[in-house]
């Protein structure tokens, strides 16, 4: 399934082995402006190897990495976000000591402008791009609902803010294609539903496309146009998420050979 | 309590919350500058010491405190400003531009030396940085058209535009021009940090991971802090060679290196006021010891390493019980009186995260 010439990310047979284990084994996928499509599958099934190659943190031994139809492959990791590609991290990586202010602030980095040099005599252009940078956090706050937690250091808030923090910077540098690993992890079930409405309006409203990871299946089949499951590094289903919920090798792989008969397609 | 209300987003910009923290670092200025025409000859060469200290405390606290990198060789750094700034002059580079230079060369050299040294992190990179230090006391001994080898070097006399600066027979002026650099320095540095490359610095420093996947190109952000905070170094080089008026391999010990990680560490990580009060710390305790053999009468020269002691066990104190420093208490005083009586005691404490990502390298 090569992408087709709209395709705003295709993946051609994306493999990578840590070792003797082949933790991505020819994944191929092509995502669509303005869709949010998920990858799905079992622990270990290699769904974060995926995006650490798509974020160009691990090399691929084959396979290619195209967006907005310019290979990608070879990039470094600091030359992904310049691009309109951001990402959230499953486990949180926020900047602990920094207010919430200016984690979403350093999100802005792919957008500066200015030199250190510049920087450190302040220059007028300095300031007004510091102004712009920082009505674009304001805009991500208010969209996120952060206002409360503007100022406060990131080592003191709450799991679930701090989640949503992440969502908050990787928006902030204003992306076209949002990664999201496992946004709802740890989350309660209203904030996972804050979550489930967040991605509708960023795909709504901002028209950005979004590729996430997840677990609960709930908010994968509310919010996904499209689903992929994945199992050992290997693709196993793609369509509707009805549809790769009930595919046999999906519930094989989550549930074992035997419940294949059991379970009612 | 006073409540700032904010009505623009400049006033998150600027350097100063509002004109109330203006008129009070405007009237520290005024005071310090008029200090030569209060203070004895002795405690103004003291303060000159302060602010040289605190201007190589500025110049580490860079790079241990805001990009989260370890140095045991900023000895090497000052040595090397020190020695750039007298060999220019002696080959008849007048002061300003030589003193200006001392510091470019000090931060490309460190810039140079931070290509490999930022592979490393943690305790190897101190490791590295000490090594490098044992290096340049070497070289030092070496180069003896320049440094003067093991016998040392005299700093030539200080003067700009026909005015002398020179630390004995023109000690405020040399305190005048020490107070200009170091304010000069404090603005830039301020200014950094308010600005997108301090923020890049900070990113490095707390998750390297995130920082990549925002666009931050880790490599060249520390290779730039390495660069600066030698470069600040070096600076305060140049001046501690002209404050000693005779430098040789001995005047930069690994004992300076140490100090200088002391300065940082008890003035507070991450904090340009940090530097401040760690190097009135440094600088002020043997002062504040030998007052109180004095006054006690108690002659502690007859105990060998008791200052040094003293030290340990400051150093200590303050990393089990205060590891945010000396401007860390500081600002638990101030919020405690603040919110008096609503402060709590955790209100400081530090929230263990036990979820960090894998590490990907």
């Amino acid at each position: 399934m090569a992408g087709t010439e709209t395709s705003l990310l295709t993946v051609t047979d994306l493999s990578i082995s840590f070792g003797g284990l082949k933790a991505v084994d020819g994944i191929s996928f092509d995502v669509e402006p303005g869709e949010v499509f998920t990858i799905v599958g079992p622990n270990g099934a290699g769904k974060s190897t995926i995006f650490n190659l798509i974020s160009r943190f691990y090399q691929p031994s084959s396979g290619r990495i195209v967006f907005e139809g310019r290979d990608i492959t070879g990039l470094s990791a600091h030359q992904i976000a310049p691009l309109g590609i951001a990402r959230t991290f499953q486990n949180i990586e926020l900047f602990d000591h920094s207010t919430v202010l200016s984690n979403l602030l350093m999100g802005r980095h792919a957008h500066r402008r200015t030199s250190w040099v510049e920087d450190m005599l302040f220059l007028p252009r300095v300031r007004a791009e510091e102004r712009a940078h920082r009505r674009r956090v304001e805009e991500v706050i208010e969209f996120l609902e952060l206002e409360a937690y503007r100022t406060k250091l990131i080592a003191g808030l709450p799991y679930g803010v701090r989640k949503v923090v992440e969502i908050a910077r990787a928006l902030a540098t204003g992306p076209k294609l949002l990664l999201l690993d496992e946004p709802a992890s740890g989350l309660s079930v209203e904030e996972s539903q804050d979550v489930a409405f967040w991605i509708e309006d960023m795909k709504k409203d901002m028209g950005l496309t979004i590729l996430m990871v997840e677990h609960d299946m709930n908010l994968v089949a509310q919010v996904s146009d499209r689903v992929l499951a994945v199992a050992n590094g290997r693709p196993l289903a793609q369509g509707s998420s009805a549809e790769v919920q009930s595919h046999p090798a999906v519930i094989e792989a989550y549930l074992g050979t035997s419940a294949t008969s059991k379970v009612p397609a | 309590m006073r409540f700032i209300f904010k009505t623009t987003y400049d006033r998150d910009i600027d350097l100063f919350e509002d004109n109330w923290n203006r008129i009070k670092i405007a009237l520290l200025i005024v005071v310090m500058a008029l200090l030569p025409f209060t203070a004895s000859e002795y405690y103004l060469a003291e303060a000159t010491n302060t602010l040289i200290w605190a201007l190589a405390g500025m110049g580490l606290m860079l790079l241990v405190g805001h990009s989260g990198q370890v140095s045991l060789g900023h000895a090497a750094f000052l040595a090397i400003g020190a020695y750039a700034n007298v060999a220019l002059m002696n080959v008849g580079v007048p002061f300003v531009p030589a003193f200006i230079a001392a510091g470019i060369i000090t931060g490309v050299f460190g810039a140079v030396i931070a290509i490999p040294a930022i592979r490393m992190s943690g305790i190897y990179l101190a490791i590295a940085t000490l090594a490098l230090f044992v290096i340049v006391e070497e070289i030092v001994i070496l180069a003896e058209p320049i440094t003067g080898g093991i016998g040392g070097i005299f700093a030539p006399e200080i003067t700009i535009l026909g005015v002398s600066f020179e630390r004995y027979a023109a000690l405020p002026n040399f305190y005048w021009l020490c107070l200009t650099t170091v304010v000069l320095v404090t603005i830039g540095y301020a200014n950094l940090l308010r600005s997108p490359t301090g923020r890049a610095f900070l990113a490095v420093r707390d998750s390297e991971v995130s920082a990549r996947a925002l666009g931050i190109n880790v490599a060249r952000t520390k290779t730039l802090a390495f660069g600066l905070s030698c470069a600040v170094t070096g600076l305060a080089g140049a001046l501690m060679g002209h404050a000693l008026s005779f430098i040789n391999y001995e005047a930069f010990s690994i004992f300076i290196s140490i100090n200088l990680l002391l300065v940082v560490t008890i003035g507070g990580l991450g904090f340009i006021q940090g530097a401040f009060l760690g190097a009135i710390l440094i600088t002020g305790l043997p002062q504040l010891l030998s007052i109180l053999r004095d006054v006690s009468g108690v002659d502690t020269s007859a105990f060998p390493g008791f200052e040094t002691l003293i030290f340990a066990a400051i150093l200590l104190i303050f990393i089990i019980y205060e590891p945010m420093g000396l401007y860390g208490r500081w600002l638990k005083t101030r919020t405690f009186f603040d919110l008096f009586p609503l402060c709590r005691r955790d209100m400081f404490r530090r929230q263990k995260s036990y979820l960090k990502t894998e590490r990907m390298r």
